[in-house]
């Protein structure tokens, strides 16, 4: 696990990220950009709605063969040269890693994007083992140098604006002249991509995640825009892959499908730049690959949602639309949420891998306006599964005080028909004196939550349900 | 028509507890629309669906609020609410609720089948074509959440609001973006409410409508709060008072003397 969570103080870093000027300039692209181009893929698509409901049934029919198709899988990449370990925990998974790189000498690891890497906090591990960890992907490169975690988990530095990215570059490159022109991204592009071309070329192991794993054909499968990927899996000796369970998939024909949906629904792309398929390491005659191929399957925690009501959550293939499209993360990006995944996604998942005493209060700061779910490629009740937290933290009594009392004074009442529109009628009728004049309060006891940012409308007089009763008891 | 007398459809109307307490001529705005359209309307005693305790994850509680209403509803053909929230709950939440509940489950697919939204049930199951009424002014329309993706409340409003005789729509930017309320979470996360309300009002501002309306009043008592904070000149109403023709009370959050504008 990375090393501190700060998802309980979730109230606390959105205060922050609310008055973080930079990011609140980086969200607007976020607002803007992915929006409309995910809708304009699916509108350009006829079978977009259909091919949802076919990625949906994919996901469905394969968690719920999952043991076969991970007995299937296995099989096959041991039968193509390849080796796969399993690790309960995320701290099992970096023993792996640290063992594979440990009996090959290994001094540098070049990384692929991959957020299973951020759940097993890999990168903090490698170095203190003493081993070169570089992150590869354009954004992950850039938080890496900042030492952050990303804040979206296919844009892992969208909070970043191009000038923080040139002051970080000046201030990691050391080779950099005061006057080279940075001030384009192309420039701080192609600055990036000098640095790494070393780091590729000189890696003793490449990490990489994986998008699938296909069980019909042993396949590892990235998907990603810069090419990074297959230059660190293909260059080292050694490609290791880590994934967690649910990224299997039968086989190649519902990857193509499940491919139709995901750049769609991520980015608006028909497809991403590359899609790079990995069976096995290198065999005779291959021009090029890797001499050894490991595949770490991580299961923290996920084997205990299969069956559950949080299974549905497992079908989720990564994307990022929940958040693209979720007002909370518009107005607060990632890192608010204080672990690796943010957004409705990251609502739904981070207490069922960290706990719910550590992640509770992600499920609960949500409008439950439903945008996520309407987007999701999979289909996932995203609020449903939200509110499904929501009910566990209510069982277990660790709902704050005031929302339980609260609710018992207010559930006291709504049992109570006739002394509830009693009770209603005098208050709104005391309430309505006292605010007639401006028609609206600006402050008001109780409700400081509320009339410390908007102004509390005025009711206006009488219930409609004594009113109502009045007008019944005149026509009879 | 003469059947429609002699039999008419009746309607239990869901008041909401919002528009009960707050804004009473909602419901009676309601009352008129569906009247107009030749329904009988019920009021039945009622407090509230449920839904507040339903997203604080307080099952037991939502399940005794739910087999109250679905008491007090019984006898009606149609129950319909001037909300897309509280008629989302009944018509979509209920049925899962009882999933668990051989005996309930039932019942409750029953009664949620019969749960509509007053403007979708005036366009999709009564077929109003047209209202009679009239509003001289430039409105904006705010699609609430539950309204719009969980009963599909979109193209009706805007169809009887093209009938309305002096109403000029004026779409803002991202009217089906959330405006922060969430119920609870207005109050529990102030701030992060404040912030996304923040940017829905800058977008009515900028669509140049004097009058905002939407279809629930939890959504509107929260944007023309913020609305009012910001000193922004824009009146807020339910859509119903507008179709129903009954604006004479003054705007969401407005003084008696501001009724005129």
């Amino acid at each position: 696990m990375t090393a501190h969570p700060t998802s309980s103080h979730f109230k606390d870093n959105a205060h922050e990220a609310l008055r973080d000027a930079p990011l609140q300039k980086a969200l607007t692209h976020v607002r803007a950009n992915f929006i409309e181009r995910r809708a304009e893929a699916a509108q350009r698509l006829p079978e977009f709605e259909a091919l949802r409901d076919s990625a949906r049934d994919i996901k469905n029919h394969t968690l719920a063969h999952i043991d076969l198709y991970l007995e299937a899988y296995e099989a096959k990449v041991r039968e193509l040269g390849g080796q796969v370990h399993y690790a309960l925990t995320a701290k099992e998974g970096v023993d792996i890693v640290l063992k594979l790189c440990r009996e090959r000498g290994a001094k540098s690891v070049t990384k692929g994007k991959s957020m299973i890497s951020e759940e097993m906090g890999l990168n903090q591990a490698l170095e203190a083992a003493g081993i070169e960890a570089v992150e590869t992907d354009l954004g992950e490169y850039i938080i890496q140098l900042r030492g952050e975690a990303p804040s979206h988990i296919i844009a892992p530095a969208v909070h970043v604006n191009k000038e923080q990215v040139e002051e970080e570059f000046r201030r990691a490159h050391l080779h950099l002249p005061k006057d080279r022109d940075l001030s384009e991204p192309v420039q701080l592009l192609s600055e990036a991509r000098g640095v790494l071309r070393d780091k590729f070329l000189n890696a003793d192991i490449g990490i990489t995640g994986a998008n699938f794993l296909v069980a019909e054909t042993g396949t590892s499968i990235i998907v990603t825009n810069e090419g990074n990927g297959d230059l660190t899996q293909i260059i080292p000796k050694v490609h290791v892959v880590i994934a967690s369970l649910e990224k299997l998939t039968p086989t190649l024909e519902d990857v193509s499908q499940l491919l139709r949906v995901l750049a769609r629904s991520a980015t608006g792309q028909d497809m991403s730049v590359y899609t790079t398929l990995s069976t096995g390491p290198r065999r005779q005659g291959d021009p090029d690959g890797p001499e050894e191929y490991h595949v770490i399957l991580l299961d923290n925690g996920r084997s205990s949602m299969l069956g559950g009501e949080f299974e549905d959550m497992l079908r989720c293939i990564r994307c990022g639309a929940c958040m693209n499209h979720c007002p909370v993360y518009h107005a607060i990006g990632g890192h608010a949420y204080g672990w690796v995944y943010p957004g409705p996604m990251g609502a739904v998942l981070t207490p069922t891998l960290i706990g719910v005493k550590e992640g509770g209060q992600l499920p609960n700061a949500s409008t439950f306006c439903g945008r996520c779910e309407e987007v999701c490629p999979v289909r996932i009740p995203l609020p449903n599964m939200m509110r499904h937290w929501r009910e566990r933290e209510f069982e277990r009594h660790l709902s704050p005080a005031t929302v339980r009392y609260g609710l018992a004074f207010w559930a006291f009442f709504a049992a109570r028909p006739a002394l509830y529109r009693l009770a209603t009628d005098i208050g709104m009728r005391a309430l309505h004196l006292f605010g007639r004049a401006k028609g609206r309060f600006s402050s008001l006891p109780f409700a400081g939550g509320w009339t410390r940012y908007r102004d509390f409308p005025s009711p206006q007089g009488a219930t409609f349900q004594s009113q109502w009763r009045a007008k019944s008891r005149a026509v009879k | 028509m003469a059947d429609a007398v002699r039999n008419p459809i009746r309607v239990g109307l869901f008041v909401t507890c919002l528009v009960d307490l707050f804004r009473p001529s909602v419901g009676f705005a309601a009352v008129k629309l569906l009247e107009d359209a030749g329904c009988q309307v019920f009021a039945p005693s009622q407090t509230c669906c449920g839904q507040p305790a339903y997203n604080s994850g307080d099952r037991a509680t939502t399940k005794g609020l739910a087999r109250q209403v679905m008491a007090a509803f019984e006898d009606c053909d149609y129950i319909v609410a001037p909300s897309g929230s509280c008629a989302g709950t009944l018509a979509k939440h209920y049925p899962e609720l009882f999933a668990d509940e051989p005996e309930w489950s039932g019942k409750a697919r029953a009664f949620s089948a019969k749960c509509y939204e007053l403007v979708s049930f005036l366009v999709d199951v009564l077929k109003v074509e047209k209202v009679a009424a009239h509003f001289n002014g430039v409105v904006t329309y705010h699609d609430s959440c539950s309204g719009l993706r969980e009963l599909g409340v979109q193209r009706q409003p805007r169809k009887l609001l093209s009938t309305v005789e002096g109403l000029e729509l004026r779409e803002m930017k991202s009217p089906d973006v959330c405006c922060g309320f969430g119920g609870t979470f207005a109050v529990k996360y102030g701030e992060l409410s404040d912030a996304i309300v923040t940017q829905k009002t800058a977008n009515i501002a900028a669509s140049g409508a004097t009058t905002l309306l939407a279809g629930d009043l939890g959504c509107l008592m929260n944007m023309a709060g913020k609305l009012t904070r910001e000193g922004k000149p824009v009146a807020a109403r339910h859509i119903a008072e507008v179709l129903a023709g009954m604006t004479d009370e003054p705007a969401i959050g407005a003084a008696k003397t501001e009724a005129s504008k």
